[in-house]
């Protein structure tokens, strides 16, 4: 039998890379040794993604992306369609743990340099891979035509007419219509089942190629492939990524089931964080919600945007700076210009700068969720903020925090004291 | 710095993992797979239907709609049922070996709970067309033609007890549906004794 | 300063910010529904309450009937006391009176009701459902407490009977004044206010099932895979573990 598949597989090696891939990419792909648990995201969106797309073509074959029979569609999934319920779960809670999964990946770039030359163009490929996602995951919300799903998509819409002289057709030639409309509804529904996965695959691909180019990052930011054995020219902190992170990754992915299916199986609505309330009402156009939030994963973004007033009659610096907001990211590999890569042998002033851009992402986070009057406004007598709504002023306090975070940091990353770093890792 | 390995534990560990993946994989797959059948919306549409069948005439027949098939429900004349015994040479399967084409208490040579109504599917075992009543006997069939069904797609003949004459394309009986009478006004089709279809 | 004490500023920036979460929210006081979602007998009661009272202007039309053998009824028992117009079992609850009419006579069409209750939430609907008072500035005679100026007459007010706002002036503790509203029962109907009590948290039991009638399959499978992939996480450790002894 071994016999058999041997000779079978060098008749495909013949005709195609299967086994030199095999080596290169796994079991002769060398990653450094001192991965920690910061390391797990990257494989885990691998999984949501592939998830997403499988529960994403089951419900397609019961969606109907028309404006009349959308939201009906959605609860016969739910009612009539054997396991239906399952599979819409699975793709709702996936759309969120994609975004808890992407950020504390993006957050492990950050702590340990991972965007460092020569990283860059990885980082840039992740960048696009997390616009994408924004794109892919807005287009989605539509879909439900709930009453979050219109009003969401009519806000998000319209900030697009603030831009100056084009914004009007841009917005008309987006929707497809005057108002937010069937004809929306329909494209958002080709954007979101075709023409966006197709390009998130082709950019995992171009990412995972550009890391395997130069190879992994590591907690202690050393480059591995400086010190190799001089016979093997294997990296002496390299280990095969198959079977050591093969078999690692699946514990990871065994963990990130448990959470996945404990809020799946138990809380699908996560406190209407992940399903919300609202959406569960037919679509409106003649009645707008009362309180209209966009999914929690935007709300540091849109926090931005409300924060920034209008200048010259114009809301378009607010959507300029919340586009600035996530492109920002690309220009970290330029911006950082400390001699060392990982958080590990960094000095005070990034540590504190990092926390303050945590909290304020946090902070920024919870107030997207919450209208501008959630912490009622300050007297009138105060001076400079009198009359204010507080949450605003603090949302302005922590939009200035973010962006400081990186306008600073070619100076604060030159003047930091950083530690030594060591030749070969650590722990 | 070679430590023993255990090979016996690293392949049981493998075997072990491997196993618990593939329950998963499984079990995963049986709602996938699983969601791809009639949904109940595509059950209810699907569900059994009632026929008043006090008011057919004597040689005549009502179609009614089951699963999106014609059913015909033909009130046989006594005529119509002697003649069904005197073609048996004519016919490609007049014992009925086929028994998927009918449930078990149609299997009679009248095809039929009550022998003068007869309940069929109208739809050619051929390729699917829907054959025209020729309920008749002679007349435009022909002088030893003795009443039944004739499909225009493609020739294939069926008597008044739905079974096809040899010589058609057609290679198998028409399917009598699975049904009862729940009184002598009132026909259900789609379930017998034995549940719904 | 590594990993660990990032993530301890993460657990004090969560500490801190946990007071504006309580100041957050602040609607109109609902009472909490007493509703045991695994009571068949109760889910049985609303069921009935729900047809006989709401399906002459609501439809909910994601529900089949035929479903309702989840709450331990036989179809022939469905049939019996829950199909009035000629529906099959198979059919999904529609309502009976047309949209356009509805919209003539109420000023808007009475929603839908299937998922309502994961809409508003099973203490809003209870509430709401006790909330009616007679209020004749309004078109139809009613309002309530929960929904300013709502559209929908009382449609239970044979068996609650008819309620009144009665506002009183009162002195809070800085001596200030300020107004309450109480419901008072002005006209009894025939029921008493407890047993009506029951009847709207049968009905509002009933609605939650009927929002997600898959909830019940849902949390027990839950509990299986969750035991399940406890089970492979125990496995996959103990695999990493071992490979990971060739590692120094």
């Amino acid at each position: 039998m071994s016999k058999y598949l041997t000779g079978l597989l060098g008749w495909v090696d013949e005709r195609f890379p299967l086994t030199a891939n095999v080596k290169a990419h796994l079991t002769e792909y060398y990653a450094p040794k001192n991965f920690n648990f910061w390391y797990f995201f990257g494989s885990l969106a691998l999984l949501v993604l592939v998830l997403q797309i499988v529960t994403g073509i089951f419900l397609t074959m019961n969606y109907k992306p028309d404006a009349e029979l959308a939201f009906a569609s959605v609860e016969y999934i739910m009612r009539d369609v054997s396991w239906g319920w399952l599979i819409r779960y699975m793709h709702s809670t996936g759309a969120s743990m994609f975004f808890v999964v992407v950020y504390l990946h993006m957050f492990r770039g950050l702590i340990y340099g991972s965007y460092r030359n020569p990283r860059e163009l990885i980082w840039l490929f992740g960048v696009a891979i997390f616009l994408c996602l924004m794109g892919e995951a807005f287009f989605g919300y539509l879909l439900p035509w709930g009453q979050m799903s219109y009003w969401g998509a009519q806000v998000i819409i319209n900030l697009f007419t603030s831009i100056p002289f084009i914004g009007p057709d841009i917005s008309l030639w987006l929707r497809g219509d005057y108002m937010v409309s069937d004809a929306t509804l329909n494209r958002f529904f080709a954007f979101h089942v075709i023409a966006l996965p197709l390009v998130l695959l082709g950019l995992v691909a171009a990412h995972l190629v550009a890391l395997h180019e130069v190879g992994s990052n590591n907690p202690d930011g050393v480059e591995i492939k400086k010190h190799k054995d001089p016979v093997t020219h294997v990296p002496l902190d390299g280990i095969p990524f198959h079977p050591y992170y093969t078999v690692k990754d699946i514990v990871g992915v065994s963990v990130f089931l448990i959470v996945f299916s404990a809020i799946l199986f138990f809380a699908p609505e996560m406190g209407g964080y992940f399903l919300e309330a609202n959406n569960f009402i037919p679509a409106d156009p003649l009645k707008t919600p009362s309180h209209i939030a966009p999914v929690w994963y935007f709300t540091p973004y849109y926090s931005i945007l409300r924060a920034v007033p209008p200048i010259l009659n114009s809301q378009f610096p607010g959507v300029a700076a919340m586009g600035l907001s996530v492109v920002i990211f690309a220009l970290l590999p330029w911006l950082d210009r400390s001699p060392v890569k990982s958080i590990r042998y960094r000095g005070p002033i990034y540590k504190t700068w990092l926390a303050l851009f945590v909290v304020s992402f946090l902070i920024l986070g919870y107030l997207g969720t919450e209208p501008s009057n959630v912490w009622g406004v300050f007297d009138t007598g105060t001076p400079v903020v009198g009359g204010a709504d507080r949450a605003t002023v603090v949302a302005r306090i922590f939009t200035a925090v973010y962006f400081l975070f990186f306008i600073l940091m070619p100076w604060y990353t030159k003047i930091d004291k950083t530690k030594p770093v060591p030749e070969r890792v650590t722990a | 710095m070679a430590n023993q390995v255990d090979q016996g534990k690293r392949r049981f560990l493998i075997a072990a993992t491997t196993a618990m993946g593939g329950i998963a994989a499984t079990a995963i797959a049986v709602p996938f797979i699983s969601s791809m059948l009639p949904s109940e919306r595509a059950k209810a549409a699907g569900a059994p239907v009632e026929a008043d069948i006090s008011k057919i005439e004597p040689g005549a027949m009502i179609t009614v709609e089951w699963r999106g098939k014609p059913v015909w429900i033909v009130n046989r004349t006594q005529e119509m049922l002697d003649a069904l015994s005197r073609h048996n040479d004519k016919l490609s399967d007049p014992k009925l070996e086929v028994v998927t084409q009918q449930p078990d208490y149609c299997n009679n040579p009248a095809r039929s709970v009550k022998p003068n109504l007869m309940v069929l599917v109208g739809i050619c075992t051929h390729l699917g067309c829907s054959p025209s009543p020729k309920l008749e006997a002679n007349g435009d069939m022909g002088s030893d033609w003795p009443g039944g069904f004739f499909c225009p797609c493609h020739g294939s003949r069926f008597d008044l007890a739905g079974r096809v004459f040899k010589g058609s394309p057609a290679p198998i009986n028409l399917v009598v549906p699975p049904h009862k009478y729940l009184s002598d006004a009132i026909l259900l089709i789609g379930e017998d004794d034995k549940g719904a279809a | 300063m590594k990993g660990a004490a990032v993530k301890k500023l993460l657990v004090v920036a969560g500490l801190l910010a946990w007071p504006f979460f309580a100041l957050a929210n602040e609607s109109a006081h609902l009472d909490r529904a007493p509703i045991d979602p695994n009571n068949q007998a109760s889910l049985q009661r609303g069921a009935k309450t729900f047809v006989n009272y709401c399906l002459n202007c609501h439809s909910a039309s994601y529900m089949r009937y035929n479903r309702l053998t989840d709450l331990g009824l036989s179809e022939a028992q469905i049939k019996a006391n829950l199909l009035f117009a000629g529906e099959k079992v198979g059919d999904t609850m529609a309502v009976v009176m047309p949209k356009k009419d509805a919209k003539a006579w109420f000023g808007t069409a009475p929603p839908d009701l299937s998922v309502e209750a994961r809409a508003r939430g099973a203490d809003w609907l209870y509430s709401y459902l006790r909330g009616f008072y007679r209020d004749d500035t309004r078109p139809t005679g009613w309002n309530n407490t929960v929904y300013d100026k709502v559209a929908m007459p009382h449609a239970l007010w044979q068996l609650q009977g008819q309620q009144v706002l009665k506002a009183e002036e009162k002195l809070d503790a800085h001596g200030a004044k300020s107004e309450a509203h109480t419901l008072v029962l002005d006209k009894p109907g025939s029921l008493s206010p407890s047993e009506y009590d029951a009847v709207v948290a049968d009905l509002v039991n009933y609605m939650v099932y009927m929002s997600e009638p898959a909830k019940n399959q849902r949390l027990q499978l839950g509990v299986i895979v969750l035991f399940f992939l406890g089970l492979l996480f125990v496995v996959a450790y103990y695999l990493k573990k071992e490979f990971w002894k060739d590692i120094h």
